[in-house]
């Protein structure tokens, strides 16, 4: 079984964000960047359906430069190829943008699965895995906790809403958009760091794919971004640890009466 | 020429999702500020109850479309049947409630007419004729006003808890209410769903709790753990925690708060080193006080909280644990 795991870099949840000087996205200097969690998940559920069933697993993540050292990462876990979508035409703040070019490198791919994030930590559209879907002609199941490759097809755990859960069966190839939680992720092995060395990336720039200006037009993009205004007023408490722990315990026993 | 709002009424088993009445809300004031029409679509079969409970509100229209193909929820099913009724109202607005079901067919059904989508919204501004979808990125911590350049339909789905469902106002007379002909006779429905379940029985009922210690990844590791539990006992308080706790195994499903865990109203919830993502929040927000330990001031749980202390919880939690034994004492 070959499944394609789509990975997007964001920066590291621990980040300190700034707005950035065009007040319309983030300032992307001296940030640290991470694999988009649900992203690792899809990853390790891959990785796993290849232990099982055989097969190849490839990744394929759009972005800068530095999206190589995610890329890296996959590959050391246990990915068998890479392809890196390196043009700036493909950046875009609009999921059918990325999904576009997504969907035209893996036009020539021979794949069972496609595996995308649930939504990406950054933009958290929760759109480029079904537009993928709908542009490649995929049937589609989202919010994926179980994987079951069947003779006919998969069957697949979604989870709903407040507890409830629904097994669903669609035919193969289908694009599935994973949840966290899925699986126990692992780490990279030095062995696999070192295997990982040996492992095609294939870039991918708009021309190859026949990707042109007029895809890469935005039909969304944000306008301004900004801090969200406190509509409730904390009450911050300050002071050292001892200090501001004494005043805490105040409050909530004789303002809050929680006790 | 592209005309009204058009709002997906979203139903299960002949029950109305309450999330719908949000975007009604939403809806409605859309409807005002721009003088457009409003109407409403109810997909399924054997619905025409939840299509009078809308119609009871004040809209301008409600569509039925029902199709034994639509008996149960499917992406395909979805996507052909409201991008029929879309191609034949053509609304300058489709608005959605951003529920799981859909997330799970919206972005198809505006790719497939090759249109956009703003999901997740939490709010809009209307600035010169202009419309601006204000939508969160990085998980709640940034806002953004969003614009739209396409040709309408505009798709637009709106966060849980963005509207006040008791906002929605009613209608002086009822809707009129319309059957809509599909013709779903093509349509293929290529995933198969079997019966919704729920996973067995919760060992811990945290919705009794009087006081809720909730602990997130800023606790770092499982062998951390022990100094949140110790601060749980110390407040007579249950211990939970934040979807990638549970996700760790580091402690059980069951006390996941948020909307695919637990939801509580304690008198106390203490949240700590919790970022306060919508997804955990609507499980916690009701709670009396809140009281929030994190070392990032942006963090949104901020934003709900009563009570915070902005610093290192392995530096804050001990000095609580200090003051709960001591005042105990
Ligand atoms: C469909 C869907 C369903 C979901 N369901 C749920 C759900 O039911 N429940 C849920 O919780 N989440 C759910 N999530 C996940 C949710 O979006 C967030 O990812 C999650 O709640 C984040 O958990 P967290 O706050 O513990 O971690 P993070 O977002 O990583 O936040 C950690 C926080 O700890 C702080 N911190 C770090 N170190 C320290 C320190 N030393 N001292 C003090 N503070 C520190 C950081 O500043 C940060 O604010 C769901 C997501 C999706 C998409
Ligand atoms: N630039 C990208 N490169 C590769 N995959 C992506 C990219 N952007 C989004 N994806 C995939 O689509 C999922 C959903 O992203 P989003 O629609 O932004 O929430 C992510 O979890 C990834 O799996």
């Amino acid at each position: 079984m070959n499944i394609v795991v789509c990975l997007k870099q964001v920066p590291k949840k621990d980040s300190i964000l700034r707005i950035g000087a065009d007040q319309k996205w983030i300032d992307e200097r001296d940030l640290s960047y991470e694999m988009s969690e649900a992203d690792a998940y899809a990853l390790e559920e891959a990785l796993r359906q290849k232990e099982k069933h055989g097969g190849e697993v490839i990744v394929i993540s759009s972005g800068p430069e530095r999206v190589r050292q995610s890329i890296k990462e996959a590959l050391a876990k246990g990915a068998d190829r890479a392809i890196h979508l390196t043009d700036p035409l493909f950046n875009s703040g609009d999921p059918a943008v990325i999904a576009r070019a997504l969907a035209g490198a893996l036009k020539n791919e021979k794949f069972d699965l496609i595996f995308t994030g649930l939504q990406s930590d950054d933009y958290g559209f929760a759109q480029v895995g079904l537009i993928l879907a709908e542009m490649l002609g995929l049937p589609s199941a989202t919010i994926v906790m179980e994987v079951q490759p069947e003779d006919s097809g998969v069957r697949v755990k979604r989870e709903l809403e407040s507890g409830w859960f629904q097994w669903v069966k669609l035919p193969m190839p289908a694009l599935l958009t994973i949840q966290s939680g899925i699986n126990q992720l692992r780490y990279a092995t030095l062995k696999g760091i070192m295997a990982a060395k040996k492992k095609e990336i294939k870039e991918v720039k708009a021309a190859d794919i026949g990707f042109t200006e007029s895809d890469a037009i935005s039909a969304q993009s944000i306008q301004r971004a900004y801090f969200p205004e406190k509509t409730k007023r904390t009450e911050i408490i300050e002071g050292k640890p001892a200090e501001a722990a004494a005043k805490l315990m105040e409050k909530l026993r004789f303002d809050a009466r929680v006790f | 020429m592209s005309q009204g709002i058009l709002l997906f009424v979203e139903q299960r088993d002949g029950v109305l999702n309450r999330t719908t009445l949000e975007a009604l809300v939403a809806s409605q004031q859309l409807a005002a500020g721009m003088s457009e029409s409003l109407s409403a679509a109810v997909l399924g079969s054997g619905v025409s109850a939840v299509a009078s409970e809308i119609a009871a509100k004040k809209l301008d229209k409600v569509y039925i479309a029902e199709d034994s193909k639509l008996a149960e929820y499917t992406p395909d099913g979805y996507t052909a049947a409201l991008r029929q009724v879309i191609e034949k109202l053509d609304p300058r607005y489709v608005i959605f409630s951003h529920t799981y079901q859909v997330r799970d067919f919206a972005p198809r059904l505006t790719a497939a007419l090759g249109k956009t989508f703003v999901g997740d919204c939490i709010g809009y501004k209307l600035e010169g004729g202009a419309l601006l979808l204000t939508r969160q990125i990085f998980q709640g911590k940034i806002n953004t006003d969003v614009g739209v350049s396409t040709e309408p339909p505009i798709f637009i789905s709106f966060q849980t808890g963005s509207y006040r469902a008791d906002q929605a106002a009613a209608g002086e007379s009822t809707a009129q209410i319309e059957n809509f002909t599909l013709d779903m006779s093509g349509v293929e429905l290529r995933a198969k769903p079997e019966e919704k379940f729920q996973e067995a029985k919760q060992a811990v009922d945290l919705t009794q709790a009087e006081r809720i210690v909730s602990v997130g990844r800023g606790i770092k590791s499982e062998e951390n753990l022990g100094l949140v539990k110790d601060l749980a006992e110390a407040l007579g308080a249950e211990l939970a925690a934040s979807r990638p706790i549970c996700d760790n195994e580091w402690l059980p499903m069951d006390r996941q708060i948020g909307s695919s865990g637990q939801t509580v109203a304690p008198k106390l919830y203490l949240a700590v080193g919790i970022s306060g993502a919508i997804q955990h929040v609507v499980g916690m927000k009701n709670a009396q006080t809140i009281v929030a330990i994190n070392k990032d001031a942006e963090a949104p749980i901020f934003d709900i909280a009563d009570y915070g202390i902005v610093g290192d919880l392995f530096e804050i939690v001990p000095a609580l644990i200090a003051e709960a034994k001591k005042s105990q004492g």
